[in-house]
């Protein structure tokens, strides 16, 4: 028997990537099984940003409105960005428009700020990322927008500006006033280590 | 300018963001304000912790839900695997199967492969699918590229004794997530024959699973 090394017959991981874009083409033409793929690949992030940017009450609901949507858009998906980049964008424009709508709904007992002074008391939390999405959740609207799109998301302040219909110096001032909020949501030890 | 003036730009100053002559000021600014010092490092803080922050799935599976809006059954979980034929390692011969290729006519396919010169062009009335782009690439029809799988899963599958489990295993998962990829991007075809991408995409893995089939065969071929 020739020892062969395995190796020269493996796949080279260029083999599986273009998968996503079959399934896009399945989905497109009506074949849900591929669009469950495709969800169950992003339904992680999707849901990331609108428990983000709406709070994990709604996150729920305007995931599952995303992927309709997304449903329902994937003929105009014409391949020129990465179906996520696609997906991501078109979650932020649905995020935001019915942000609008929700934010008209419901006033917030508090104001976002006097909420984080109240999170700043709480005892430690064991899963301490969980603490700082929960701080994140209870910024004023205006601030956690900006913050999860620039912070989180990484859009530059032109681009959370326009999407948002809010001025540059706006967008740029919201983020400040929600990295000030958020700071004594640091680890003890991270604020321990700056301070050295 | 005062330090309470420089405590609004701080997160500007930590994003690069102001001009170069306000960027140096408030450098000289931080060198005598120990506040300000402590406020940017925190504010550095927070940006890399939520640029860390990682994703997470919802407590409860949404699909259900979002399948009954679209109107897809929920409860079939993925696609049902096509059957397919299964691999077995009886030795294939590559000169014949080569020769196969090259005879063939009818092309569907461009299949380049590596050693191996066609000039053939595709028929005026044949189906246009994928051109793979390698010199010397190769006009497959259907009928012929499956016959010279046939031939050289044949000869593999007589030399099997002659390779390695681990070699074998490998081989087998490779040509399986091939035949994976084959079966979901001509189904994908079915709905949409023109997608130029489906089909550079097909050609190329058909094109991937002869290599792979044909690197093989010679591996064994050589221990003969």
């Amino acid at each position: 028997m020739r020892n062969a090394t395995a190796r020269e017959f493996r796949l080279t991981d260029d083999t599986q990537v273009p998968d996503e874009t079959v399934d896009v083409a399945l989905a497109a033409s009506g074949d849900g099984h591929a669009f469950e793929r495709l969800y169950r690949t992003h339904v992680a992030r999707i849901h990331s940003l609108a428990r983000r940017m709406v709070g994990p009450e709604q996150a729920d609901e305007l995931t599952q409105d995303v992927f309709v949507r997304a449903w329902e858009k994937l003929g105009t998906f014409r391949g020129d960005a990465a179906f996520g980049t696609w997906l991501h964008r078109l979650a932020i424009n649905l995020l935001l428009s019915r942000r609008s709508k929700l934010s008209k709904e419901r006033e917030r007992f508090v104001t976002g700020a006097n909420v984080l002074d109240h999170q700043a008391h709480r005892p430690p939390q064991p899963e301490l990322a969980m603490d700082f999405e929960t701080a994140i959740a209870q910024l004023p609207e205006g601030a956690r927008r900006v913050f999860v799109l620039h912070d989180v998301e990484g859009y530059r302040h032109h681009e959370i500006a326009e999407s948002l219909g809010i001025a540059t110096g706006t967008s740029k001032a919201q983020l400040h006033r929600a990295r000030l909020l958020l700071r004594g949501h640091l680890e003890p030890r991270e604020r321990n280590q700056e301070r050295r | 300018m005062s330090g309470d003036q420089w405590t609004a730009r701080l997160s500007e100053f930590i994003d690069g963001e102001l001009d170069q002559g306000e960027h140096e000021a408030l450098e000289r600014h931080l060198m005598e304000c120990g506040d300000c010092r402590e406020s940017v490092a925190l504010l550095r803080r927070v940006r890399i912790r939520a640029g860390a922050l990682g994703d997470r799935p919802p407590q409860a599976d949404l699909w259900p839900g979002i399948a009954a809006r679209i109107g897809v059954h929920a409860d079939a979980m993925v696609a049902a695997p096509r059957s397919r034929r299964r691999w077995t390692f009886t030795v294939p011969q590559l000169a014949a199967a080569g020769l196969a290729l090259l005879l063939a006519g009818g092309g569907t396919v461009w299949v380049g492969l590596g050693g191996m010169h066609g000039s053939a062009a595709p028929a005026a009335n044949a189906p246009v699918l994928a051109s793979v782009g390698r010199p010397g690439g190769v006009l497959v029809s259907g009928h012929a590229y499956d016959a010279a799988i046939a031939d050289l899963e044949a000869v593999l599958a007589r030399n099997r004794d002659r390779l390695d489990s681990a070699t074998v295993q490998v081989l087998e998962e490779s040509l399986r997530t091939i035949d994976r990829a084959i079966d979901r991007a001509r189904l994908a075809l079915e709905a949409d024959p023109r997608d130029a991408y489906l089909n550079t995409h097909l050609a190329e893995t058909m094109r991937r699973k002869l290599d792979l089939l044909r690197r093989a065969a010679d591996f064994a071929s050589v221990s003969l």
